[in-house]
C-alpha cells in the first residue's frame, strides 16, 4: 500500500495540478479556450428571477374539439353519412348516426390510415378514442392524443415566450420545458421581473372585427368590454384579420393627434382582406380586440389598401411599446399562469456570496487547526490534502460548468468537515496496528487495508443521499447535491492518492522512528 | 475505556421518551411549513429609514387584505421577512404592494427577495420532499441489508428513524420553519447517521469474528471505544464546519445548518445508544455472523 511508482506519482501530480489550474481559471483570465470555463453562479448568488409557467390547455382542447365537430360533419357528408345531434359536453363530442352507418363510422375511426383520426405508430395509438354507447357515439382525445396536443402547444408557447423575453433584452435567459405543460424561465441579473411577468401573462390574441347591431349576424356575435372596463360593444365573431397577419408592429408618436400609437404592417393576405373590409365597411366601426377586450373601435373612413395601419387607444409610450412587442412576437396558443416565482436582488446575491465565502474560510481554518493539534505531522498531511481536495472539487465544478448555489457552498463547507473522516479512520487504524506491530511500514499497510470497507461504506451512504437529492431536489438544493456528491469522489481521490503519497514518503523516511503517530 | 454499556438502559428510555414526545409534537402541534410547502408569498425587505419597523410594516400589510400576514425581523434591525398566504394567487400582488408601501415609506425600502409559490407547486414540492426522504430511508435499508445481518440492519434503521423524528420534533417544538433546504438537511443527516453507525458496526462484526467468548454487551462497548476517537474527531470537524455556516453563512442558511447540527449530534448519539443496544437486545453472537457467512457461501 505504501509503494508508489514514478509513473503514478507523475500522474497524481499532473492530475492535481490540472484541476488546480482549471479551478483558478475562475479567478484569472487565461487565453486558452480550455481554461476559459467558469463555475456558473445560481440565481440565488448572482441575483435574478426564476419563473415557472403553466400552460392552461383547456381552451386549446375546447377549440380543437370545436373544430373537430365541423371536420367530422363535413368528412362524413362526403361519404353520404348523416351525423345527427353533434354536440360537445365535458370535453367529449357526442353524436349519433342511423344503425346502417354505424359500422362504417367505427371503421373510419379505427383505420390505421384514417385521415380523420391520425395514428401514432410511436405510441401505437390513435389521436381520438371512440366509444359506442348503444345509441350514441362518444369521441374524445386519447391519452396519447392529449399528450401530443399538450407537447405541441408547449412547443409553440416556448417559442413565443423566447421571442418575448429576447425582445426585452435580458442577458442570457434560460428557457426550458418542464413536463409537457410547463415552461421554466430563468432570468439572471433581473431584479424586477414585473415587466416580463406582465408580458408573459398576456396571450396577445389580436383580432379586427366589425362592431355590429345585427343580433342575427351569420357568424354570431358577442358582447365585449372595452379595456377601460366601462363601455361595451356588440362585435361580430367574423375575424377580418388577426395577429397572424401582422408582419411588424412598432410604437410611434402621432404628431398630429399628439398621442402614442402602434403602427403595423400586414402580410399580403392580410393586406388584401383589410383592403376589402375597409372598402365595403366605410362608416362602420372596426373593433380592435386583444385577449377578449376592445382596445379601440375606430370608424372606417377610407379604404386602406396599403397594408399598413395604426392602433390608437390612449397608450403611454410604455404600453405602446409593450403592445407592439407582443404583436411582433405573436400570440400564445394558450394562456400562461405563473405558478412559481423566485426573485433575488443582486445585492442580496452578493451578500450571500460573501457570507458563504466567510463561512467557508472560517470553517476551513477551524478544521485545519483542529486537525493539526490532534495529529501534528499527519494533521499537516491531512490539511494539505484538504486544500488540494478543495481545489480539485472547484476544478471539477468548473470543468462541468456546474451551477454553484448558496446551499452548494454549504455543501462544499460540509465536504471539508466530512472529508477528514477517511483520513481519521486510516490514522486511527494505524494507531491500533502500532500497538502490536513494531514494523512501521507493515502497520501503515494494515491501517490502509483494514479501514477500507468502513471508508467505502461511509461514503456510499452519503453518496446515496446526494443522488436522491439531485434527482428530487430543485434549483438551489440541487446545487447542494452536486457539491456534496462531487465532493465524495474528490475526497476519495485525495485520500487514497495524495494523502497516501505524502504518508508513504514520510513513513519510508521514518521507518524506525518510535511513536510515529 | 469508557463504560458506555452501563447506560444502555437509561438512554434507551430517554430515546423512547424523545421519540414519543416528538411524535406527539408532530401529530398535535405539527410542523411550521414555509411557503415552499404551504404555498404563498415571501418578501425579504431592507429598509433605509428607521420609520420602517415590524409594527409599521405589519400595519401597512394588514391594510392590504392579504389574509394572514407575518412580519419578522430577519437577521438585523433593517431587514424584514414578510410572509402571507396569497390565497387567490393574485397576479400583480407584488406591484400592488409596492405602490402601497411607496405611499407610506417613499423610496426608503428595497425588496431583496421575492418568492411566490402557487398551491399546485407547493403540493408537488411537499410530495417530492416526502418521497425523497422515504426513498433515502429505503435505499439505506437496502444497502445495510446487503452489507450486514438483519439484526444490524434493524439497529441502523431504528437509529435513522430516531434521528429524523427527533430532529423534526425539535423543529416542531421551537416552531422552526420547514423549507426545501431542511429536506436537504434531513437527507444529509440520514447519510451521516448511517455512515456513523456503519463504522461502529463494521468494528462490532470484526470483533465478533475475533472473540468468541465475549458477550455482545461487552463487545459493543469495546467496539464503541475502539472507534470512539474517530467518532469524536469526525463529529467535531463536521460540527466545526456547520457552526461556521450557522454563524457566518447568512440568514438563509441558518435553518439548514441548525437542522444539520442537530442531526449530527443525534446521529452520533444514536449510533452508540440505539444501534448498538439493538444488537444487545437481539442477543447477537459470533454465531449470527458466522451462520450468515456460511449461508452466503
Amino acid at each position: 500500500m505504501l509503494y508508489f511508482s514514478k509513473l503514478r506519482i507523475l500522474f497524481i501530480t499532473l492530475f492535481s495540478v490540472l484541476f488546480i489550474l482549471i479551478a483558478s481559471s475562475n479567478l484569472f483570465k487565461f487565453d486558452d479556450n480550455f481554461f476559459d470555463k467558469k463555475i456558473n453562479l445560481g440565481l440565488d448568488l448572482q441575483g435574478g428571477s426564476y419563473l415557472l409557467l403553466e400552460i392552461d390547455n383547456e381552451p386549446v382542447i375546447e377549440q380543437k374539439l370545436q373544430n373537430l365537430t365541423t371536420t367530422i360533419r363535413n368528412y362524413f357528408k362526403e361519404k353520404n353519412i348523416k351525423i345527427n345531434n353533434i354536440k360537445i359536453e365535458n370535453q367529449n363530442i357526442f353524436f349519433n348516426v342511423i344503425e346502417n352507418d354505424k359500422q362504417s363510422v367505427l371503421e373510419v375511426f379505427q383505420d390505421e390510415n384514417s385521415d380523420l383520426n391520425p395514428y401514432y405508430p410511436r405510441f401505437k395509438s390513435h389521436q381520438l378514442e371512440i366509444e359506442d354507447t348503444g345509441l350514441n357515439f362518444k369521441v374524445n382525445f386519447s391519452r396519447q392524443g392529449l399528450i401530443k396536443l399538450k407537447t405541441s402547444s408547449q412547443d409553440q408557447a416556448i417559442e413565443i415566450v423566447r421571442r418575448r423575453v429576447d425582445e426585452v433584452g435580458t442577458n442570457e435567459p434560460n428557457i426550458l420545458k418542464r413536463g409537457n405543460n410547463r415552461i421554466l424561465v430563468e432570468l439572471p441579473g433581473l431584479d424586477d421581473p414585473m415587466r416580463i411577468k406582465s408580458l408573459l401573462g398576456k396571450t396577445a390574441n389580436l383580432t379586427f372585427r366589425f362592431v355590429t347591431n345585427d343580433e342575427n349576424d351569420r357568424f354570431g356575435v358577442e358582447k365585449l368590454k372595452f379595456e377601460n372596463g366601462l363601455e361595451e360593444a356588440t362585435v361580430s365573431k367574423r375575424i377580418i384579420i388577426s395577429g397572424e397577419n401582422l408582419l411588424d408592429a412598432q410604437p410611434k408618436m402621432d404628431t398630429q393627434a399628439n398621442q402614442t400609437i402602434v403602427s403595423f404592417t400586414l402580410d399580403r393576405v392580410g393586406a388584401k382582406r383589410f383592403g376589402k373590409a375597409t372598402s365595403t365597411g366605410i362608416g362602420k366601426q372596426l373593433a380592435i380586440v386583444l385577449d377578449g377586450k376592445i382596445i379601440s373601435a375606430p370608424v372606417v373612413r377610407d379604404t386602406i389598401a396599403s397594408g399598413s395601419g395604426q392602433i390608437s387607444g390612449g397608450f403611454t409610450f410604455q404600453t405602446a411599446t409593450d403592445l407592439a412587442l407582443l404583436l411582433r412576437s405573436g400570440a400564445l396558443p394558450a394562456p400562461l399562469e405563473i405558478i412559481e416565482e423566485r426573485t433575488v436582488g443582486p445585492d442580496l446575491g452578493q451578500d450571500s456570496i460573501n457570507a458563504g465565502m466567510i463561512a467557508l474560510a472560517i470553517g476551513f481554518m477551524l478544521v485545519i487547526i483542529f486537525m493539526f493539534i490532534k495529529y501534528k505531522i499527519f494533521g499537516l498531511i491531512t490539511n494539505v490534502t484538504l486544500i488540494v481536495n478543495l481545489f480539485i472539487l472547484l476544478g471539477v465544478l468548473t470543468l462541468f460548468e456546474a451551477t454553484l448555489t448558496l446551499p452548494g457552498i454549504a455543501g462544499i463547507i460540509l465536504t471539508v468537515g466530512m472529508a477528514v473522516d477517511a483520513n481519521v479512520l486510516i490514522f486511527e487504524r494505524i494507531k491500533e496496528e502500532l500497538k502490536d506491530e513494531t514494523n512501521n511500514i507493515l502497520a501503515f499497510d494494515g491501517g490502509y487495508t483494514k479501514s477500507r470497507t468502513a471508508i467505502l461504506d461511509a461514503n456510499i451512504t452519503t453518496l446515496l443521499a446526494a443522488i436522491i437529492l439531485f434527482f428530487m431536489g430543485s434549483g438551489p438544493v440541487k446545487g447542494f447535491a452536486v457539491t456534496l456528491g462531487v465532493g465524495i469522489f474528490t475526497t476519495l481521490f485525495s485520500v487514497y492518492f495524495i494523502a497516501r503519497l505524502f504518508t508513504s514518503i514520510y513513513v519510508s523516511k521514518n521507518k524506525d522512528k518510535e511513536k510515529l503517530i | 475505556m469508557i463504560a458506555f454499556n452501563k447506560y444502555y438502559n437509561y438512554f434507551n428510555l430517554l430515546s423512547s421518551i424523545l421519540i414519543v414526545v416528538s411524535l406527539l409534537l408532530l401529530i398535535f402541534k405539527g410542523l411550521n411549513f414555509g411557503i415552499d410547502f404551504k404555498g404563498g408569498t415571501l418578501i425579504e425587505l431592507r429598509a433605509s429609514d428607521s420609520k420602517i419597523n415590524v409594527s409599521s410594516l405589519r400595519d401597512r400589510f394588514n391594510q392590504m387584505d392579504l389574509g394572514d400576514v407575518s412580519v419578522k425581523n430577519f437577521g438585523n434591525n433593517t431587514d424584514f421577512l414578510v410572509k402571507f398566504e396569497n390565497k387567490d394567487n393574485k397576479k400583480n400582488i407584488i406591484e400592488e404592494i409596492k405602490t402601497n408601501l411607496d405611499k407610506s415609506f417613499g423610496n426608503n425600502y428595497d425588496f431583496r427577495r421575492v418568492e411566490n409559490v402557487g398551491p399546485k407547486v407547493s403540493a408537488e414540492l411537499l410530495k417530492s420532499g416526502v418521497i425523497a426522504i422515504s426513498l433515502s430511508l429505503a435505499l439505506m435499508l437496502i444497502y445495510i441489508w446487503i452489507r450486514f445481518e438483519w439484526q444490524f440492519s434493524l439497529g441502523a434503521i431504528l437509529a435513522l428513524f430516531h434521528d429524523v423524528i427527533v430532529t423534526l420534533g425539535v423543529f416542531s417544538l421551537f416552531n422552526l420553519e420547514i423549507n426545501l433546504s431542511i429536506i436537504a438537511a434531513v437527507l444529509t443527516i440520514v447519510g451521516y447517521s448511517m455512515n456513523d453507525t456503519v463504522v461502529i458496526f463494521d468494528r462490532v462484526r470484526e470483533n465478533l469474528r475475533k472473540y468468541s467468548d465475549i458477550k455482545i454487551f461487552e463487545l459493543t462497548n469495546i467496539s464503541i471505544n475502539e472507534t470512539l476517537s474517530r467518532t469524536v474527531i469526525t463529529s467535531a470537524t463536521t460540527l466545526l464546519a456547520l457552526l461556521a455556516i450557522y454563524f457566518f453563512g447568512g440568514e438563509i442558511l441558518k435553518g439548514f445548518s441548525l437542522a444539520m447540527i442537530l442531526g449530527v449530534v443525534f446521529g452520533t448519539y444514536s449510533s452508540i445508544y440505539i444501534a448498538n443496544t439493538v444488537l444487545v437486545r437481539l442477543r447477537v453472537s459470533q454465531k449470527t455472523v458466522l451462520r450468515n457467512e456460511e449461508d452466503k457461501k
